[in-house]
């Protein structure tokens, strides 16, 4: 068995519309990895997703999942995968219990398993207290568990989420987080799109990034964040000040009286920083990043990929 | 033969899916054939049937009630698919179907299925209504009924299927079923024998498909018939191999559900 969940090699997509989305992507992901496949609007996300599952026809390159080349064998790869698409993809007017149940029928589930791995999956993702509702009437947080739900069925080896958490509040995002990460941590490889980076800062160990239908950048996130040459943060400090603190080599200005915004380069220290401050009387009580990393990194780099 | 299982019990999911859709709906997809066909046998059974005498030496009632039974189940197999496959691609509930192992075969084998099975019902339900407007009705040849019912609903699912996949809209889900079918049955012979009209109709009237449908099922119903049984039981064959074989060419390249 191949050490990678997924290989994309020369992954090209051109639409009727003669819009090409993809011009030759190449992406390795390991068995195991928690990868966030980033971009902006339009970049090719969704149509490597939907090359991927199936959905979008390629124009030419190649898919392989668990080493199985989907031009040859797209069943079995099929098997392997779980796809949780941006846009709900259900019968609304279906009880909760008999969407999943037919979809683990799709998969050749007989109905007896189906139904109890129904019966765990719905468990597992808080939705058995609703398993006798119609899709419409669930809230747009509980219709993405369905999603999640579905997807898992079948106990696919490789999972996609595109855009699991798109319009779910904070309380229900922080829940997901928490079940991804156990189900990576059980063995599942996840690919997840998110224009939410602080999402994929917490939950990816691996980043790729395409824009313009090209892969720009596949790396670790740890190296990916270590590129950042200057971080902002902001520091609430105790008393109010009329003027920022001159701290030499320090770029300090004040956000109100009671904040200051400071820009700290990569070789400078933050113990240093919070020692000068000391020194002039300055308290600091919390501190913050102004904005998050990756997205300073995200938006540095598609803005050096501007045509 | 694990592969050949997991096909097979994913074929019966969807079987199972389609039917049960109708059922939910009952009063919508079972209920109308039955009140319409009603009132063609009060009506055009009952009231004028006995004023119009015999046609092809039958009761005009008897000699209809084939036709109506056969427009129904061309009418309902083919909007059970239409409608159906269509809604699933609105919904975008065919992901379900893309992104599973089913082969393309199963997938549409699973919606013509519900088509047969709700045209089969509607023709049991039809034909008892029928009874109660003329209870001495017997079947003269149930195999070649039963025949030509089967193949009926197979070949106008399938024809449901094609319109399912280059629809658009709501819209383009009707247009054949009113524009085409319908006035295509109404000619085809269920109200009359092609025998009554002049020459140059009833030569225009043989190249009616539906016409051949009509009058092989009331052959098996009823032993009268204005064409050739081989002939057309081989057409309707023909027919459902070359749609067939077209409904998987396009689910093949994906048109109108991949992009």
């Amino acid at each position: 068995m191949s050490q990678f969940a997924l290989e994309i090699s020369d992954l090209k997509k051109t639409y009727d519309s003669d819009v090409v989305a993809l011009k030759g992507i190449n992406l390795s992901v390991k068995e195991g990895d928690f990868l966030a496949l980033l971009g902006p609007n339009g970049a090719g996300k969704s149509s490597t997703i939907g090359i991927i599952a199936s959905l979008v026809t390629k124009t030419a390159g190649k898919v392989k999942i668990f080493d199985i080349d989907t031009d040859k064998n797209f069943p079995e790869a099929k098997r392997m995968l779980g796809v949780v698409s941006q846009e709900i993809n259900f019968n609304n007017f279906e009880k909760v219990m008999d969407i999943v149940t037919t979809q683990a029928g799709f998969y050749g589930i007989p109905l007896k398993d189906a139904k109890l791995k129904t019966e765990i999956t719905l468990k597992r993702l808080g939705l058995w207290d609703k398993r006798n509702e119609q899709a419409r009437t669930l809230s747009g947080g509980f219709k993405r568990r369905l999603m999640i739900a579905k997807a898992l069925i079948h106990e696919p080896k490789l999972l996609i989420l595109d855009e699991p958490t798109a319009g779910v509040d904070i309380e229900l995002r922080r829940e997901m987080w928490d079940f991804l990460k156990e189900i990576n941590a059980n063995g599942t490889t996840i690919i997840l799109t998110t224009h939410y980076l602080e999402e994929a800062e917490q939950l990816c160990k691996n980043i790729a990034i395409i824009d313009h239908g090209e892969l720009i950048e596949s790396t670790s996130m740890k190296d990916l964040l270590s590129r950042l040459d200057v971080q902002s943060f902001l520091l609430d400090i105790e008393k109010s000040l009329e003027e920022p603190p001159s701290i030499s080599d320090y770029d300090i200005t004040l956000e109100d009286s009671t904040t200051l915004n400071v820009a700290i380069k990569k070789d400078q220290s933050m113990n240093h920083l919070f020692d000068q401050l000391s020194n002039q009387g300055i308290k600091v009580s919390s501190m913050r990043n102004e904005s998050n990393r990756l997205e300073e990194m995200f938006i540095e780099m598609v803005q050096k990929n501007l045509p | 033969m694990k592969r050949r299982n997991e096909i097979l019990v994913s074929l019966i999911t969807l079987i199972r899916k389609e039917i049960k859709r109708y059922l939910r709906i009952w009063v919508q997809t079972l209920v109308p054939p039955a009140v319409t066909m009603s009132l063609y046998f009060v009506i055009f059974g009952s009231l004028i049937g006995p004023r119009i005498g015999t046609m092809d030496g039958l009761d005009y009632i008897q000699f209809m009630i084939p036709g109506l039974i056969m427009m129904s189940v061309i009418t309902n197999s083919y909007a059970n698919v239409v409608s159906s496959f269509y809604s699933v691609k609105f919904q975008k509930s065919i992901e379900e179907l893309l992104i599973s192992p089913m082969p393309n075969w199963a997938i549409l084998l699973g919606f013509v299925m519900g088509g047969v099975s709700r045209g089969v019902i509607i023709g049991c339900i039809v034909f008892c209504v029928s009874l109660f407007f003329y209870p001495s009705f017997t079947i003269v040849n149930p195999l070649l009924t039963l025949t030509v019912l089967f193949l009926t609903t197979i070949l106008f699912s399938l024809m449901g299927f094609i319109n399912a996949i280059f629809a658009d809209s709501f819209d383009d889900i009707s247009i054949i079923p009113t524009f085409v079918l319908t006035p295509l049955i109404y000619l085809g012979g269920v109200f009359y024998s092609i025998n009554i009209l002049p020459d140059i109709w009833r030569n225009i009237s043989m190249a009616n498909p539906m016409l051949y449908v009509v009058n092989t099922f009331r052959e098996g119903m009823l032993g009268v018939s204005d064409v050739s049984i081989p002939f057309a039981l081989s057409m309707i064959v023909f027919f459902i191999i070359l749609l067939g074989s077209l409904c998987l060419y396009l689910l093949h390249k994906g048109t109108g559900i991949r992009q």
